[in-house]
């Protein structure tokens, strides 16, 4: 039954996207709502797994499936394994509900998209791949899940193709997260000349023998195909152009799922970042660094969409610092990355909502005044904007709140910097919220705002809802804490303050957040002002990520691509041909002598004989 | 009898053969000097089978001489159909064959 | 996958003269009127060619002797020379790649004008090539190796000669005489070792099998190890005997670059499996690290020369050699992943590039340009086309799901077990990969429409029917990998076994010289 059941939620997307993709245009009319189809088959299977596990005493939860061995050679077995632990379960729920209302609501984003079954076709083979991800038992398995999102990921940004910076953003995208996956395969290979084995089970249960080094080594190479997939400092430079794909693509994969996967990548070897302090407080690093960077960028940007985006990277650094903090955060990381995943996709299809009714319009400076013309989404929005912020009792109140404590207990520097990450995020959603709903009008001529179609309103209503109660739901009793505990462990520790000074710091920053926010933006400039201070202007320009990214790498690949092409060319190529024109330059020389006059080759021959002859009676005398 | 008149006439024979190709243009010329040379061998062959008391040199002597006949009925042929097509036999304008 | 074939008929021979037979009777059919009835023909010889292929394959007992099959009988018994063929687990996945890939160069290019000479004689030359190579991956015997090993050079000459872009006849010569070169330090080293077997046995004797149980002096080991050397790694081709391969892939049709990239140059790599590491294993042991390190470089070298290339030909053609540096590199690394890696390798590089260089080429033939600054946004006349180029790329780029990653991650597996440097640095080249095949999507199939670009009609249904079974495989094998390692473990393990070159059970982070492993 559960076999059935995986099979079920792990292959209704990818059949779905199969008969999209390769059913060309006669899938035009009805591809749209069967890709809503297999996406509802899949929830549905993914509930009755849930209701199944539930039924279950905690420690009888993990279910394994081996479909069929995939990779038999030598030592090397690596089987198709599934396997569905309280982890995963969580994964593949949000996945799935989040994910089939993102379908739902690009069935009025893209109505009048002539391309809109690649869409859902792409979007299908999304859900199929990340569903992998989620649920392979082995981290080579877990690669094909890695790569596959990648590829829907490079896909779906590049799909308006007739732009040329969505092909660019969606190379760049493909290109860093590669720099990833280098440390990806580059663990895998450590595990199995160290481990012999790359099963989860296996290398969890090897890794305890292992020499001091070989977690360091596996946690840092994590590390950096985590920082690639979840868009962590330095490898982040991709998720601000990656916003050139459709907003629902940014809703579903740059926000809820996708970029998420570097923090399951963490979480799921937890065994390997618990024997090491040296990888966790790397991962403390990246992850504090991006929560800053992100909210930074996020504070300076006017493209609603890129200050979104520069908001999930610092949310995403917030879980990737819980899961730096070992079995303190564990389960908190995963805990903000669920209510992350409601609120910010609530967040994204807002956004894309107001995009939708302003002509695709992203300048948040040419909006104003849309809480009177787009009431639902304003309200959905700001439901959003409360659970990010952290006001009780919405989700990111809980979730952010229990990671700051977590961090705290770890160190100062930690709890500090999450503080802070805190107040900036209130300061730049204030910002949006004000640029947009708010303010005075600053709209293009041309622009008519229209509330959008209940297809759309519907998938954002629930998923403000979800952004609503989630984060008490999973908290009472702390019941996420148990849900979890068994597959990360769990360990609590009060941070050096007393609660309510806590409580009280956090309340206090996210306040004076909203103030500069409101204050700072009660009458926005329609053109963005030129002369800023350096710090925004660094913002603006993602704290030159890519100028770095160029200077360091682009050019002197393009100097190193050049001079290697001459290299070819002229020498090694020219020592060829060097050798070939030197023998045709010898017959050439040579040919001379051919001067076609019968009396000079009779000379010739008259000259050989007598020099024979010479020769023979010089040996006869001698 | 001494080989050594019999060789000395062949000899010279050769020479004024050889000399007569390497310094004449007309291609007739050239070809009688070639026979010319042809036939000093045969002199040389037959003085020495008549030297070796054998019949060696005489068989070859009349192979080279069959040998020249083909070669002259070839040759003049060559020769004739230069001479149709440019009016001239001499050798030193049929250099088109070259590089 | 065990049943037995009667051995009464000679399968790996007759496997040989099925598209030979072809080539022949596609020359008797010359009359224009008739070039329908000789495309059918050589069709159905490549077809039949496949079919025997898939025959044998399922008679093919992985776990059996190494050869099977074998037919032999005396050619030349003064030189201890006989006419043999037979099959083991490597040459039988050969056999498959090459039926397959003959079959669907026959069929996308269904339509393709021929501008000099006839379709019948493209045709012939396509199938003889494919006989020839066929007789090189089933040959028994090293003389007949050899004579094969030349004679399939002369099919190629003239497919680039006659058929070729603009600068045919450059590329054609210099091919051959590069090809040339390395086949005269094979026949050197094949007197080398017509010598030493007369000395050992008694006997001369050619036979492979025989080969491997002689031993020879050190010296005289390593001056043969040469010779055939540098034939294969001309052939495979191996950093810095490369430049002749993007000149030749520039001026082939699409179907002769593929049977060139896609069969003709394995042989090389082949030749290093059956003859380099079995006759002569002290000395590839003795020559792996300055072998690897070639390697190494043309992984790095052919892939920065891709991304600065600006011919769609010439680009796959570098980045074969980038690929062939992986294959090298699973082969001298000596652990039986990596192995097993270079084979499947070899299979998965097969079938992309085939169908990189087919897809392209229904665009070449369209647009009448292989410069890539030609196109853009293609995939907004084509989409069919798009879509079946972007799945090739992204097995080339190893994707995983897709042939490629197999391939290239066991290959790396395998170098990694043996050393730890080389297998980092390998590594990188998935970056590589990912640069020079998504910047060649970009600049070509998306963006806005470049002038000249929205003429570009989708491909046919015939078209897509050619090249869809490679992406098909292409899935198959990225998902069910087995299929093919099975046939060949026990075939890569026996070569493993007779090289001694220690276990690599203990990485080391050099660890190049295999022979002083524990």
């Amino acid at each position: 039954m559960t076999t059935t059941l995986l099979l079920l939620v792990l292959l209704a997307p990818a059949l779905g996207a199969a008969v999209l993709l390769l059913g060309g245009r006669r899938t035009n009319a009805w591809g749209p709502l069967a890709a809503i189809g297999v996406m509802g088959a899949a929830t549905a299977g993914a509930l009755a797994l849930f209701g199944a596990m539930l039924t279950r005493p905690a420690a009888e939860r993990p279910v394994g499936v081996l479909l069929y061995e995939w990779l038999a050679v030598g030592d090397l077995r690596v089987p198709f394994g599934l396997y569905l632990d309280q982890l995963s379960m969580s994964f593949v729920l949000l996945i799935t509900i989040v994910g089939t209302l993102i379908h739902v609501y690009s069935l009025g984003y893209m109505a009048h998209d002539p391309d809109r079954r690649l869409f859902f076709g792409y979007l299908n083979l999304f859900v199929a791949a990340m569903l992998l991800l989620v649920l392979a038992d082995n981290y080579l398995l877990l690669y094909v899940g890695w790569e596959g999102v990648g590829l829907a990921s490079y896909l779906l940004i590049g799909f308006y193709r007739r732009r040329a910076s969505a092909a660019t953003a969606a190379k760049k995208a493909f290109l860093i997260n590669r720099v990833g996956d280098f440390g990806l395969s580059v663990a895998i290979m450590v595990m199995f000349t160290m481990i012999g084995a790359v099963t989860f089970s296996a290398v969890d249960a090897g890794i305890v023998a292992m020499p001091g080094w070989v977690p360091l080594v596996l946690g840092l190479l994590l590390l950096l195909a985590a920082a690639g997939k979840s868009a962590q400092f330095p490898l982040q430079a991709w998720l601000f152009d990656a916003m050139e794909g459709p907003t629902p693509v940014s809703a579903l994969i740059h926000a809820a799922t996708m970029v998420t996967a570097g923090v399951y990548l963490i979480v799921r070897s937890a065994a390997i970042y618990d024997l090491s302090e040296t990888a966790r407080t790397a991962v403390i690093v990246v992850g504090g660094i991006s929560i800053l960077f992100g909210a930074i960028v996020g504070s300076a940007r006017d493209d609603i969409k890129k200050a979104l985006a520069g908001s999930t990277m610092s949310q995403i650094g917030y879980m990737v610092l819980a899961a730096g903090l070992g079995p303190i955060g564990y389960v908190f990381a995963i805990f903000h990355l669920l209510t992350h995943g409601f609120f910010k996709a609530n967040l994204f299809l807002g956004a894309g909502s107001v995009m939708h009714g302003m002509n695709d319009e992203v300048n948040m400076r040419r909006y104003g005044g849309l809480a009177w013309v787009m009431r639902l989404t304003f309200i959905t929005f700001l439901i959003g904007y409360l659970a990010i912020i952290g006001v009780p009792p919405f989700a990111g109140f809980y979730s952010k709140d229990s990671i700051i404590e977590a961090a705290l207990a770890h160190s100062w520097t930690a709890g500090i910097v999450a503080w802070l990450g805190a107040g900036l995020t209130a300061m730049y959603m204030t910002r949006m919220v004000m640029m947009t709903f708010l303010t005075k009008r600053r709209w293009q001529p041309d622009a008519h705002p229209h509330e959008s179609p209940p297809v759309m309103i519907i998938p954002m209503a629930l998923l403000a809802l979800g952004s609503a109660v989630l984060g008490y739901l999973l908290v009472m009793n702390d019941a996420f804490e148990h849900w979890l505990e068994p597959v990360t462990g769990f360990v609590h520790e009060d941070p050096p303050l007393a609660m309510p000074i806590v409580y009280g710091i956090t309340f206090g920053v996210v306040g004076l957040g909203v103030l500069i926010g409101v204050l700072a933006n009660l009458h926005p400039a329609a053109e963005a002002p030129t002369r800023v201070n350096p710090l925004v202007r660094a913002a603006r320009a993602d704290l030159y990520g890519d100028a770095i990214n160029e200077g360091l790498f682009m050019r002197p690949g393009q100097v190193l691509t050049a001079a290697t092409v001459i290299t070819d060319r002229r020498i090694v190529d020219g020592a060829v041909m060097a050798v070939a024109d030197l023998s045709t330059g010898a017959g050439d020389q040579l040919r001379r002598v051919e001067n076609g006059f019968v009396r000079s080759y009779s000379l010739a021959l008259v000259a050989g004989a007598v020099i024979v002859l010479a020769a023979l009676l010089l040996l006869r005398i001698a | 009898m001494s080989p050594d008149a019999y060789l000395s006439l062949a000899s010279i024979l050769f020479a004024i053969g050889a000399a007569g190709v390497l310094l004449r243009r007309n291609a007739i010329i050239a070809f009688m000097s070639i026979e010319l040379m042809l036939n000093a061998a045969n002199l040389a062959f037959v003085t020495a089978a008549r030297a070796w008391g054998n019949l060696d040199g005489q068989v070859v002597a009349f192979f080279v001489m069959v040998v020249a006949a083909a070669e002259v009925v070839v040759g003049l042929a060559i020769i004739m159909t230069i001479f149709r097509s440019r009016q001239s036999t001499s050798v030193d304008e049929t250099s088109l064959l070259r590089w | 996958m065990a049943a037995s074939l009667p051995t009464a008929i000679p399968w790996t021979v007759l496997i040989v003269l099925v598209p030979l037979i072809g080539a022949v009777a596609v020359t008797f059919l010359r009359a224009p009127a008739q070039q329908r009835a000789a495309r059918w023909t050589a069709f159905g010889a490549s077809l039949l060619a496949l079919l025997l292929a898939v025959i044998l394959a399922i008679g093919f007992t992985p776990a059996g002797p190494g050869v099977q099959y074998l037919v032999s009988s005396p050619w030349l018994p003064a030189l201890g020379v006989s006419l043999s063929f037979g099959v083991t687990g490597i040459s039988l996945v050969m056999v498959l790649l090459t039926t397959v890939l003959a079959a669907t160069v026959i069929a996308a290019e269904w339509r393709m004008p021929v501008p000099r000479g006839t379709t019948q004689g493209y045709l012939a030359l396509l199938l003889s090539l494919e006989a020839l190579v066929l007789g090189v991956f089933l040959a028994r015997d090293l003389f007949v190796f050899y004579v094969l090993f030349e004679a399939m050079l002369l099919p190629v000459y003239f497919l680039i000669g006659r058929f070729g872009g603009s600068r045919r006849g450059f590329a054609a010569v210099k091919f051959l005489v590069y090809s040339l070169v390395g086949g005269l330090a094979m026949l050197a080293a094949l007197i080398g070792l017509f010598v030493e077997s007369k000395a050992a046995f008694g006997r001369p004797t050619f036979d492979m099998t025989a080969l491997a149980d002689m031993t020879m002096s050190t010296p005289t080991e390593r001056l043969i190890w040469w010779g055939f050397f540098l034939a294969f790694a001309i052939k495979a081709p191996l950093v810095p005997l490369h430049t002749w391969l993007p000149d030749a892939a520039a001026e082939s049709t699409p179907g002769t670059a593929t049977m060139l990239i896609g069969v003709l140059d394995k042989v090389g790599v082949f030749g290093m499996l059956v003859i380099l590491l079995p006759l002569l294993p002290n000395a590839s042991v003795f020559y792996a690290p300055m072998v690897v390190v070639l390697a190494l470089i043309g992984i790095l070298y052919g892939a920065v020369l891709a991304i600065g290339q600006g011919d769609m030909k010439r680009l796959f053609a570098y980045t074969s050699v980038s690929h062939f540096g992986f294959i090298v590199l699973g082969v001298f690394v000596f652990t039986g992943i990596a192995m097993n890696g270079a084979i499947f390798y070899m299979v998965a590089h097969g079938l992309s590039t085939a169908g990189l260089f087919l897809v392209a080429g229904y665009l070449m033939s369209q647009r009448g340009s292989a410069s890539i600054s030609a196109y853009g946004g293609v995939s907004q006349r084509a989409p069919l086309l798009a879509g079946l180029f972007l799945v090739m790329a992204l097995s080339t780029l190893a994707l995983p799901g897709l042939a490629g990653f197999i391939g290239e991650f066991l290959v790396l597996l395998g170098a990694f077990q043996r050393s730890v440097v080389v297998g980092v640095i390998a590594t990188t080249g998935i970056v590589l990969a990912a640069i020079y095949m998504l910047w060649l999507v970009q600049r070509v199939m998306v963006g806005p429409l470049q002038p000249g670009v929205d003429r570009v009609r989708e491909v046919t249904v015939w078209q897509a029917a050619a090249v869809g079974p490679l992406v098909a495989l292409l899935l198959l094998l990225g998902f069910f990998p087995q299929t093919v390692l099975s046939l060949v473990e026990p075939a890569a393990q026996t070569t493993l076994a007779g090289v001694p070159a220690g276990t690599a059970a203990t990485p080391s982070l050099f660890g190049l010289t295999g022979g002083e492993q524990p």
